[in-house]
């Protein structure tokens, strides 16, 4: 038989008893769908999982001052810092892997200002940091290079020195006094909530680095460097960019260990992933259950039908029908039910996606290729649920067929 | 042996029922010639049915030959069989065995949807042929439930026409129907039969055998007498005189 002709049968037969066909078909819509929406869920916490990891700074990487050797006397992390602007002008000028650079210059100090005083940290950086962390402005406007340049008096508040310093107005525009010094409020920090370890990233303010350097810390140098590489899959080969300006920067002889450490948010991203990983893994193993349950079903019925239509069969037969044709066409039959059930499933899934994500907390997230495993699974149930069922109505002899009451 | 269309020689067939054997048909050779219209008659148990599923290809024989068309069947495999059974016969049952709930032109269609030489784009067309041919173009989108059993055993020999067969067999083809409507029935048959389709039915009844040309009796699996129908009936008359009793009623 031609296919179109072996799907028209499959479908007028299917049409014929449509209840029983549609309950057929609930097995698989509903395991489908559990499917679908199952990993959706999982892919949705896992993009939330990212997102967080990139809110944390795209692509960041982090330099650190290294330990210091001093007459075979190892120091801790930190003790031993060199880092100075010239670095940070290095990396600026020579690095082609990365998208923004900026040096950290950590302070501390009360703040007067608005309603009162507040004790906060303040952090000298450059121009570049807003899009390193890839943080976001409520109002105002960041400082400029030329700002950094002319050590201007003007700073950022995070969202938290804002809400405490001037709990009912625009702090733009107003004067706080770090320590003794005043400086201009340009711009205030959208608030970024907790960060995944728990600290504030709201409670700080941020001014132009070498203002900090110069009138604030009083030192030479500066705490750390945060580089953002050009995009994430150049993260590695902008870390050995890094490193080997950092030691020409440093002077350091082949042979002589680093001075500083690099460090990428990939350990944190990796382990947070892993998890969501393994939830999809669970949420999809268990609605994997409901789709295989579902697939019985459709051999149940499928079985049901040989019984039922052995009459049918046994016509087919006396008319010239091989063996072959029947086993064909009850093998279409079951699986033109599971992929018709499988498209409900996977409707039902967009349905439900839809309503967890615009009238629940829980955000889905349908990834085109689940789809098409969803699909695949559904015909594979199919054949394999409906080869033995096609089999043993193949399998009649006609006589016996045509007298079966 | 090019104008005999069924031959067979010692045909046997024993059913096996568990440890017993129950010789259904012993040895039977039958030569029938293309065009004939043959009756075969007998008590139920005679071996009859036996004999049409044998030359229908839809059961095989224990021992003994079947030549069909001049073929040798037994030598066939069971695709070999289906394509038998869908180019060269066409079935006539007692129940008519339509597929319920599909129109007559699907019923009719069906064994063309079967058939693997030269692929038909059309076979709707060679459907509706059939169904004309036995008056009920009129019909083809009705179900089978919404027929009359006339109507439908008309449909089910539109079916076994559709595939332009030269044997028509059929197994007690009024059996569940009223003499009229046998006789119409019959009817359709001589007229198949006139146009050259040889013609293998079963029946119970002495009367209905008078339609056809020659007469098969068989008793416990074997054939007892083979004769010529000598005052034969034709079914156009027969109808006649029908019709003249109900208007004189």
């Amino acid at each position: 038989m031609q296919p179109k002709i072996i799907f028209k049968v499959a479908v007028n037969s299917i049409m014929k008893s449509r209840m029983r066909s549609l309950l057929t078909a609930l097995g698989i819509i509903i395991g489908v769908a559990a499917v679908v929406v199952m990993v959706a869920i999982g892919d949705g916490a896992q993009l939330q999982v990212e997102n967080q990891i990139a809110s944390l700074g795209t692509n960041l990487i982090i330099i650190t001052p290294g330990t210091s050797t001093t007459g075979g006397i190892r120091g801790g992390a930190g003790t031993f810092n060199r880092f100075t602007m010239d670095d940070v002008e290095k990396i600026k000028s020579e690095a082609v892997l990365i998208s923004g650079v900026s040096p950290i210059v950590q302070s501390g100090g009360q703040i007067i200002g608005g309603v009162g005083n507040w004790f906060t940290q303040i952090q000298g950086v450059s121009p570049d940091y807003l899009e390193i962390r890839s943080w976001n402005l409520k109002s105002g406007e960041f400082f400029t290079e030329r700002d950094v340049m002319s050590r201007a008096k003007v700073c950022i508040l995070g969202s938290e020195v804002a809400d405490n310093l001037f709990p009912d107005e625009d702090p733009v525009g107003q004067q706080v006094r770090i320590r003794t010094i005043p400086f201009k409020i340009i711009g205030v920090l959208k608030s970024k909530g907790q960060t995944a370890v728990g600290t504030s990233s709201d409670d700080l303010i941020l001014a132009p680095s070498k203002t900090v350097l110069d009138r604030l810390s009083g030192r030479r140098f500066i705490s750390s460097i945060q580089v953002s590489a050009a995009s994430s899959d150049k993260n590695e080969a902008a870390q050995a960019e890094l490193k080997s300006i950092m030691r020409e920067s440093h002077k350091l002889e082949q042979g002589e260990s680093d001075d500083f450490t690099i460090r990428d948010q990939s350990d944190l991203a990796e382990t947070a992933t892993e998890t969501s990983r393994i939830l999809t893994i669970l949420l999809a193993s268990v609605a994997g259950v409901s789709l295989i349950v579902g697939g019985i079903g459709i051999m149940n019925i499928m079985l049901v039908s040989v019984t039922e239509r052995t009459r049918e069969i046994g016509i087919r037969l006396s008319v010239g029908a091989r063996a072959s044709d029947i086993l064909i066409q009850f093998l279409t039959e079951a699986i033109v039910l599971s992929l018709s059930g499988g498209t409900i499933g996977v409707a039902l899934s967009f349905l439900i996606t839809y309503i967890l994500n615009n009238y629940s907390d829980q955000s889905a997230y349908i990834k085109p290729e689940i789809i098409v495993i969803a699909f695949g699974f559904a015909g594979a149930i199919g054949i394999f649920f409906g080869f033995y069922p096609a089999k043993k109505a193949a399998a009649l002899n006609p006589i016996d067929a045509l007298r079966y009451e | 042996m090019d104008n005999v269309i069924i031959k067979t020689v010692e045909l046997s067939k024993t059913y096996k029922a568990g440890e017993i054997e129950i010789p259904a048909l012993k040895s039977a050779s039958i030569e029938i010639k293309k065009g004939e219209f043959i009756a075969i008659m007998g008590a139920s148990g005679s071996g009859k049915s036996t004999l049409m599923n044998l030359f229908g290809c839809l059961d095989t024989p224990t021992s003994g030959e079947y030549f069909l068309d001049g073929q040798n069947t037994s030598k066939l495999t069971k695709n070999e069989y289906a394509a038998v059974r869908n180019q060269k016969i066409g079935f006539v049952f007692q129940g008519f065995n339509l597929l319920p709930r599909t129109t007559a032109l699907e019923n009719v269609e069906l064994p063309l949807m079967y058939k693997r030489t030269n692929h038909l784009k059309d076979y709707s067309t060679k459907a509706k042929l059939a169904l004309d041919k036995v008056g009920l173009s009129d019909r083809m989108h009705h179900v089978p439930s919404q027929l009359s059993g006339g109507q439908q055993q008309r449909v089910a020999i539109a079916r076994a026409l559709a595939s332009e067969p030269s044997l028509i067999l059929a197994d007690e083809p009024t059996g569940n129907l009223d003499s009229k409507t046998s006789v119409e029935v019959f009817h359709l048959f001589q007229k198949l039969n006139d146009e050259g389709i040889t013609i293998v039915m079963v029946t119970h009844e002495r009367d209905f055998a008078m339609f056809a040309k020659r007469i098969i009796e068989m008793r416990d699996g074997k054939i007892i007498k083979d004769v010529a129908v000598k005052e034969r009936l034709y079914a156009a008359e027969e109808l006649k005189k029908i019709e003249a009793e109900t208007n004189a009623e």
